[in-house]
Formats: C-alpha cells, sequence, structure tokens
C-alpha cells in the first residue's frame, strides 16, 4: 500500500489491505506516528503519545493478522480523547487539574476498543473538561484547523477531528454533550456520531454533564464509524444509565438504499442565525439525497431557541457538581501551603480550572441555588421535555431529520473567546439532540472557501442504523468526505 | 410557666449490607484506614454508582415492617457540599422522592401502655467517609472505609414529648433494625445515630417553639441527657425573655451541654438535584409481595402472641422480644419447663442479673434455654425452694451440668416428706421446752415473731432443705397442739 495511503485511507480500507498482507500494523502505527511528528507540532491535536506500548500493541495484531484470528478492527491505529481513563496513562481533560492525574483502570470504552485489536497512540486535545466549541481552553494550547492554520477545528473534540483530519489516525473518539463531536468534525471535515444517549458506556469517561455525555466515534467515513460503534456498544453494568438492549449489527444494512425514507427539514434550522453559504450545501445534500428516493419532508422544532438557555442551565448545573471531586484533597492539582481548608479548596480550584470551566460552575450553582431551582433548573427540566416531545412529535412524520451540524465553517481563532454567547451559539443545532437524548451524525458536505462544512442527521432512539445507512448512501453518491487538507504551511 | 418539650428524631441507619450502597467494595467495620474503599468510593475521575440492591430490598423491609406507603418510584438526588470525608463534594440521597413515606411505629413503654409514633419517611443514602481530627497535629486525617455505606435515615414527626418516650423510640428501632436483619444497630460503632430535633412551647400551646437540632448522639443514655441539658437551656432562654436561635448543636458528653455548631458550617445550601448517573427506583406490586413473605416475625407481633399464648404481662413481653435471641430463649425454655410465667421471670432476674454482672450478651450465656428450663421444672415440681434454685442456678452458671444432676451432687433436694419433716419438727420442739411455753403464751401477733425461731432451728436440722410451706403448717399445727 502506498505510503500516502496508509495516512488517508480509511479504516475499512486499511483493514482490507491489512488482511491481504499488504501492509502490517507495524507499518500503518510507524506511519501514523511519522505523520504526527511531522504536522503534530502546529496542529497540536495530539497531546499524549504512547509509542512504545503502540508498537507493542501493533506488533501483537500482527501475530493476529498472520494467525487468521484478526477481527475488523484489529491493528487500526486510533487516538483517544484526553477525557477517556486510560491505565497507566496521563488522562488530563486537558486542565491543569488533572496534569498530574493517572488513572488506574481504563474506561470501558478503551477497554472495548482494545479488545477489538485497535492501536492505541494516544490521547487527543480538547476543551478543557470538554467546556467549549474551539478547543482554544486547553492547558496545552489551541488545536489549529488542518485545513487553515488560522482557524479553530472546533469543540470540544477538536483535537479528535483535526488528528483525523491531519491523517494522523484514522479512527478516534469522541465525546459530545452539547455538540462536542458533531461541530468539531463538521469544521474539520470528518464523520462524527453521536451515539443515543445510553448506547455507549459512559463509565471512566470524566464526567461533564451526566444526563447529556456520550461518547462516539470519529472517522473518515460512516463505514468506519458504523465499525467503530459496533466495538463500542453495549449495556455495562458499571453504568446503570447504559442501556440494556441487544446491539444491532450497524455494518449489515450499510448497503441497504434510502428510497423511500423520509427526511423531516426543520425550518428552525434554517434561520437567521445560519450562513447562508452553509444552508445552500445543505440544501444541495439534500438534493442528492432525493435522488437517492429519499423524500423532503417540512417540520416542526419549536423549541430549538430555547434549547440554548436549557442546555446551558442543565449541562452546567450537572458540571457544577461533578466538578466537586476536584478540591485539592486526594488528587489533582494542589495550592501551595494552604493556610486552612477553605484557602486549599479556593486556591487549588481557582489556580487548577481555567476561566470557562470556572465561569460553568458558576453558573451550574447559582442555577441550583435554594430559591432559583424552580426557576431554572427545574423550568429547564420541563422544557427539555417539550423538546423530546418535538422530536417524538416530528418523528412521527420522517424517518430521518436532516440540517446543518454548526451555524458556519470553522472560524478565526480567538475570534469567538471574549464572546462566551457567540460561542454557545456554534451549538444551536446540535444541543437539542443531547437533550432529547438521540442519536446525530455529522458527515461532510462540501467545502466553502476551501473549508468544511458538515450535513447533520438526527435519527430517533436507538436507531443509529438508519442514520449510518442514509450517511452511508450518501457517501457513496457524493465524494466530499475524500476531500483532504493539503497541509499547506504545516511543517515540515 | 410550665413548659412542653416537642420533639421529632432522625435517625441514620447503617444497612448490613456485604457490600456498599454504590460500589462493590466491603462494607464492614473496624479495619485499617482507607483500605475499603475503591474508585468509586474515592469519587475518582470517570467512576460511577451502580446501586447495591440488597439496600433497596432492606429500605421495604423497614417501610413494610412500620406499614409504611412504599414510594414506588423513587429517585436518588445530591446533596452538594464540600468536606475532605465527602469524597465526590457530594452525596448521594433521596430528597424529593424517598422510598419509604409515611408509617407508624407502636413503642411500647414501661408501664406497659402503646405509644405511637408517626413516621415521616424514610431514604437511602450514602454514609460520608470519617475525619479523623485528634491523631495528628495540626492536621487532619481522613478515612474512606466508611464512605458508601448505606444508609437508611429515619424521620419522625415531632410526636415526642419526653426523653423516656424518644429513647423507647430508639431501643424500639433497634430491635426491629435487629429482627430485620438489616442492622446491627451497633450505636458505639455508629451504625445507629440519631439526631434531635427540640423545641419547647408553653404548656398547652398549640404552635411550635423555634427549635434546634442536635446532631449525632451516639448512645441511649447520652440522647437522654442532650435532651435534658437542652431542655434546660431553652428554657432559661426563654425565660429571661430571650429567643431560641434556629441553628444545629453539638452535645458534648464530657461536658455534658449542647454548643451551636459554627455557622458556617450550617449554613448550606446543598443545591439538591436529581442524581444523573442513577435511574430512579422502580418497585411493583410483585417485588413487595415477596419481600413482605420473607419478612420475619416483627416484634409487635410476637409481642401479641406471648402475652396471649403465655399470659405475660405487656411489659415483660415487650422486654422478652427485644431481640429474636432473647425472645428464641424463651420460647425454648417456656415450652420445655410449661412453666412460661414463671420463666419469663428467672430470665429477666437471675439471668438478666448474671448476665448483666458478667458484662455478657443472651447468646453468650453460660446457662442454655434447655438448662434454664431443667432449673424451672424443678421449682415447678416443688423439688426447689426458691432459696434452693438460686443455688442450683450458681451450679448451671458454673457450668456444673444439668439442674437435676447438681441437685444430686450438692444434695440439695426440698425435704416434702411429711414424716421425716415431722420427726424433726418433734425433736425440735423437745429440745427447747422453754421457747414452747413462751410461744403457747403469747399472742397471736407475738407468736408469728417467735415461729421464725423454730423454722430456723429445723432448717439448721434439714441443712435447708425443709419445704418452708409445709415446715409452716407442721409447725404451727404441733406447737398448739400440745
Amino acid at each position: 500500500m502506498a505510503l500516502e495511503s496508509l495516512t488517508s485511507a480509511s479504516a475499512t480500507e486499511l483493514a482490507s489491505a491489512l488482511q491481504a498482507g499488504e501492509t502490517s500494523a507495524l507499518e500503518l502505527t510507524e506511519a501514523c506516528f511519522d505523520a504526527i511528528a511531522a504536522h503534530n507540532p502546529t496542529i497540536n491535536a495530539v497531546i499524549t503519545l504512547c509509542e512504545e506500548s503502540a508498537l507493542a500493541e501493533a506488533k501483537a495484531a500482527d501475530l493476529q493478522l498472520s494467525a487468521g484470528t484478526a477481527g475488523p478492527l484489529t491493528g487500526i491505529p486510533l487516538l483517544h480523547k484526553d477525557i477517556f481513563c486510560t491505565r497507566n496513562v496521563a488522562t488530563t481533560c486537558a486542565s491543569k487539574m488533572l496534569t498530574n492525574f493517572i488513572p488506574p483502570y481504563d474506561a470501558t470504552v478503551v477497554s472495548r476498543l482494545q479488545a477489538a485489536g485497535t492501536v492505541m497512540l494516544g490521547k487527543t486535545n480538547m476543551d478543557e473538561f470538554a467546556m467549549g466549541s474551539s478547543t482554544e481552553t486547553s492547558v496545552f494550547g489551541v488545536t489549529r484547523n488542518p485545513w487553515n492554520l488560522n482557524c479553530v477545528p472546533g469543540g470540544s473534540s477538536g483535537g479528535a477531528a483535526a488528528a483525523v483530519a491531519a491523517g494522523f489516525a484514522p479512527l478516534s473518539t469522541g465525546t459530545d454533550t452539547g455538540g462536542s463531536i458533531r461541530q468539531p468534525a463538521s469544521l474539520c471535515g470528518i464523520t462524527g456520531l453521536k451515539p443515543t444517549y445510553g448506547r455507549v458506556s459512559r463509565l471512566g469517561i470524566i464526567a461533564f454533564a451526566s444526563s447529556l455525555d456520550q461518547a462516539g466515534p470519529m472517522t473518515r467515513t460512516v463505514e468506519d464509524a458504523a465499525l467503530m460503534l459496533q466495538a463500542m456498544s453495549g449495556v455495562d453494568a458499571g453504568d446503570s444509565t447504559s442501556a440494556d438492549l441487544e446491539v444491532p449489527d450497524f455494518t449489515a444494512g450499510l448497503n441497504q438504499p434510502i428510497a423511500g425514507l423520509k427526511i423531516g427539514i426543520p425550518k428552525e434550522y434554517f434561520s437567521h442565525n445560519l450562513d447562508p453559504r452553509v444552508a445552500e450545501k445543505i440544501h444541495e445534500a439534500l438534493n442528492a439525497l432525493v435522488k437517492e428516493g429519499a423524500e423532503l419532508v417540512d417540520i416542526e422544532l419549536p423549541h430549538t431557541e430555547q434549547g440554548i438557555a436549557t442546555y446551558y442551565i442543565i449541562a452546567p448545573a450537572e458540571a457544577s457538581t461533578n466538578l466537586s471531586r476536584y478540591d485539592g484533597v486526594r488528587f489533582g492539582h494542589r495550592c501551595d501551603n494552604p493556610l486552612n481548608l477553605t484557602d486549599l479548596y479556593e486556591r487549588s480550584r481557582s489556580e487548577g480550572f481555567g476561566e470557562e470551566v470556572q465561569r460553568r460552575i458558576l453558573v451550574g450553582t447559582y442555577a441550583l441555588s435554594a430559591g432559583f431551582y424552580d426557576a431554572y433548573f427545574k423550568k429547564a427540566q420541563q422544557v427539555r421535555r417539550l423538546i423530546s416531545e418535538d422530536f417524538q412529535k416530528a418523528f412521527e412524520r420522517c424517518d430521518v431529520i436532516a440540517g446543518p451540524a454548526a451555524p458556519g465553517t470553522a472560524f478565526e481563532l480567538g475570534a469567538k473567546s471574549d464572546d462566551p454567547l457567540a460561542m454557545y451559539l456554534e451549538d444551536i443545532y446540535t444541543l437539542s439532540v443531547n437533550l432529547a437524548g438521540l442519536p446525530g451524525l455529522s458527515i461532510p458536505a462540501g467545502l466553502i472557501d476551501g473549508m468544511p462544512v458538515g450535513l447533520q442527521l438526527i435519527g430517533r432512539s436507538f436507531d443509529e442504523t438508519t442514520l449510518l445507512r442514509m450517511g452511508h448512501r450518501f457517501q457513496l453518491c457524493t465524494d466530499h468526505h475524500q476531500a483532504k487538507p493539503t497541509l499547506a504551511g504545516v511543517n515540515p | 410557666m410550665s413548659w412542653e418539650v416537642v420533639m421529632g428524631l432522625e435517625v441514620h441507619l447503617q444497612l448490613a449490607t456485604k457490600s456498599k450502597i454504590f460500589s462493590g467494595a466491603a462494607n464492614q467495620f473496624g479495619a485499617e484506614p482507607n483500605v475499603q474503599a475503591c474508585a468509586v468510593d474515592l469519587g475518582m475521575p470517570g467512576m460511577l454508582p451502580v446501586l447495591n440492591s440488597e439496600a433497596v430490598r432492606y429500605a421495604v423491609m423497614f417501610g413494610l415492617a412500620i406499614d409504611a406507603r412504599l414510594g414506588t418510584r423513587s429517585v436518588f438526588d445530591r446533596k452538594n457540599y464540600f468536606y475532605p470525608d465527602l469524597p465526590k463534594g457530594y452525596q448521594v440521597s433521596q430528597f424529593f422522592e424517598p422510598i419509604v413515606c409515611e408509617g407508624e411505629f407502636e413503642i411500647p413503654m414501661e408501664d406497659g401502655s402503646l405509644f405511637p409514633v408517626r413516621i415521616t419517611r424514610a431514604h437511602l443514602e450514602e454514609d460520608a467517609g470519617k475525619s479523623v481530627h485528634d491523631a495528628y497535629t495540626g492536621q487532619t486525617g481522613v478515612d474512606l472505609n466508611r464512605a458508601g455505606t448505606p444508609l437508611l435515615e429515619i424521620v419522625t414527626e415531632p410526636d415526642f414529648r419526653t426523653a423516656a418516650q424518644a429513647v423507647a423510640y430508639l431501643k424500639a428501632l433497634h430491635s426491629l433494625a435487629t429482627y430485620l436483619g438489616i442492622s446491627d444497630g451497633n450505636m458505639a460503632e455508629g451504625s445507629m445515630r440519631c439526631d434531635i430535633n427540640i423545641s419547647l412551647r408553653p404548656t398547652g400551646s398549640d404552635e411550635f417553639g423555634t427549635r434546634t437540632e442536635i446532631k449525632n448522639v451516639n448512645s441511649f443514655k447520652f440522647v437522654e441527657k442532650a435532651i435534658a441539658i437542652e431542655t434546660e437551656r431553652q428554657q432559661d432562654v426563654l425565660e429571661s425573655g430571650g429567643t431560641i436561635t434556629q441553628e444545629t448543636r453539638l452535645y458534648d458528653a464530657d461536658k455534658n451541654e449542647t454548643r451551636a455548631m459554627r455557622s458556617k458550617e450550617v449554613a448550606n445550601d446543598y443545591r439538591y438535584f436529581p442524581e444523573p448517573d442513577l435511574l430512579p427506583i422502580i418497585i411493583d406490586e410483585e417485588y413487595i409481595d415477596a419481600v413482605r413473605s420473607a419478612l420475619p416475625e416483627l416484634p409487635r407481633i410476637k409481642r401479641a402472641r406471648f402475652i396471649s399464648e403465655y399470659a405475660l404481662s405487656q411489659y415483660d413481653a415487650a422486654l422478652l422480644v427485644d431481640t429474636p435471641t432473647l425472645a428464641n430463649y424463651f420460647e425454648t425454655a417456656a415450652t420445655q419447663s410449661k412453666a412460661p410465667k414463671l420463666t419469663a421471670n428467672w430470665i429477666l432476674g437471675d439471668l438478666a442479673g448474671a448476665l448483666n454482672r458478667d458484662s455478657l450478651q443472651i447468646h453468650q450465656s453460660p446457662v442454655s434455654a434447655d438448662s434454664l428450663a431443667g432449673l424451672i421444672v424443678r421449682i415447678a415440681d416443688d423439688t426447689l425452694s426458691s432459696k434452693l434454685a438460686k443455688q442450683v442456678f450458681e451450679g448451671l452458671w458454673q457450668q456444673e451440668g444439668t439442674a437435676d444432676a447438681i441437685i444430686e451432687a450438692r444434695g440439695l433436694k426440698q425435704v416434702t416428706d411429711t414424716g421425716a419433716l415431722e420427726a424433726m419438727v418433734d425433736q425440735v420442739i423437745e429440745d427447747h421446752p422453754d421457747q414452747v411455753t413462751q410461744y403457747r403464751a403469747a399472742e397471736e401477733n407475738k407468736q408469728k415473731k417467735l415461729l421464725g425461731f423454730f423454722v430456723g432451728q429445723v432448717m439448721k436440722a434439714s441443712k435447708g432443705q425443709a419445704n418452708p410451706q409445709l415446715l409452716n403448717t407442721l409447725l404451727v399445727a404441733k406447737l398448739r397442739s400440745s
């Protein structure tokens, strides 16, 4: 296999090449590390490298390949977002608070992907504690968008998206609380899937907002996403909120036609917030799906606007208590020479958490306070129910809902750093999907001025199968997912 | 002015499940610090709670035992506050929708009456760890072994008016927990801890006064003392024209005083909200029926049965059903001796006294229920006088053998043979002519006194084995006749 293909091919293609003996897991792993060595100093997508263990895993994978005991992901290189606990490997959430944290356990997702034979190359950069839409709040510095180094990759799984786009690894894990897989996938021109809440275990994933967090695959194709989701999914006795449902074979139905499937178009997703050039790309994409036999239906999601306020009460409320454990007592950052207990708490947390994290802790604490609970948190829970009902009603008329994944293409570094509300609007099309617990897929739908645009497909609860089928059909009839950044201006 | 004390109690009962409420770590008291805390108990990043279904079963057992309404859908909430022995910075508890709702609990009082206590609610939660302040100078140690221990917090209505009622309630609760096997109820080890909400109001008033809450009182004796001292304090404040501040106070057993906790420690806004890491607990009729059918005989049922089946007083029955072990001991002994009332008297009298003297529990008694029954049988059939019986009991306590064997070995058989006793009486009368004359000359009320001399002489001759009633009859007859 050509060296260039090793860092641009899909996992499915690489798996065929491995099975056919056209390359080895070791060669593939080394090619990935070479790409990382060449371009990561500029892009800063990867913050921890595990070369030694990765090479050992690759050799073990090669033995399996030659013994004929390999599975579909054996020997495929993979990066984990640094929010997944990895045994004996630093897990920081890109926060000063956890720069010294080395977990003695693997997240369920990590052990499942390891059991599937993947080779873990390292950990990717992210917004601190997954709070952000630009990967600019990391203590390890910003990650740059491989399509334009002056732009953000999106976030919070920006390191993962940039890494897959830049050829560092064909597969990467991400987490999505309000759009953190789909928005960076959109901005970096890759495929990103947020599964239904409960599809993938949250055990070992550092919590941001427990009722919204969900891990998912970030890949070069929908087919790869199906493969990876297969390995990640399923009930986990260690996560009470993981769904005790049989996991379907996600790859089996991929090639089925989409003729007759109804696609709901919510008018609220094409309002004044949306860059008209993005709207145009989305309509082009929808036309391609119509040509494949899908039918468009106008639908309404009337509480879309309220979704932002709802999300920015519920997510910070949960975060404010999830992050209480970082108190300087047992692990994580501890201030020097605390005067007393209060001083220990105040300084450890003020020094350990960045500005956005502190902002959300304050907002969440306020929303849960005595006297404000009913007006904020309780009200937000009620609106959350209305948002769910909107989707349920819409899905009576369609099989999939389509729209943009983000209101625009990647913006310049720093452009929204001083305006949290503008930053929060980045998630306007994604966060209500989290509030409703539904699966959402972002796939490349073309370029505007050389920057990628993502089409978002939203599915019924636990119906990732239909989403993947439609996404795969789109990638069979278009070639947007094959566009690659030139890495112009990237070292060397 | 006379005052009425109004109290409500909150009891934290540690549930005796094998593992913790949300993790697989062992739930045991007394291990080396921090060896029984796993990643979940330590609140490590990414760790999630998984509910222990045994804790739910224990809570439902308790709810059924007090005829409470059960929350068919109950929810865990986070109670947020910072403290070093609270690893996650929040305690998982049930605030909005508890598993056990309103119930009623009848408490047997010493005078034989039943005192009804209304239970407001009981909910499941996790215990915190322990801060150890006295082991290090200028530093505090944290032991997280206790973190995640399942607790049932049982809250009453403000139904108590006296310390005696409060203590009786706690004892009854302790007894119930032991019966159900849901807690060892060991107050010294903190398995049962009590908070007392207490206020005063002028006698006759039906409005509540401002209350204080006394935290973590950990023995029946301290509950009594804390109530007395806090009542006195509030009375002093009110009678000198002051007002009571609603606050949390600590009872200091060494100084026998209550004092306010620093306001900083209590002015907490706990920011309760539903715990998103756990699903609601749903219990259906089928589950409830299964738990109900596996319930043991409850103290109140057993008490009623003892009264009707063995003709015991309300008070004796209440004492005997205190623990299942004691109740079983009684039933075994009473069935064998066929003299339940006498058996009850011996268990609550001599046996309880001896156990108390040697600081033993009933299950450690050197005298088994079988042995005691052997003794009771010989009292009932007049073989032993109560005086001799005490000697035999001593022999049983020393484990010298069965009652019959001890009677034989020590030669303690009561002389009930009329012929033999008559001979002894005749001999004594013959040997003491002066006293006989004196007796016969005396008035009736003086005769009674003089009779004692003859009884003593015959007892001496019989080595104490003469049957006292028989001896009396014979003596009086003989002294009168000649």
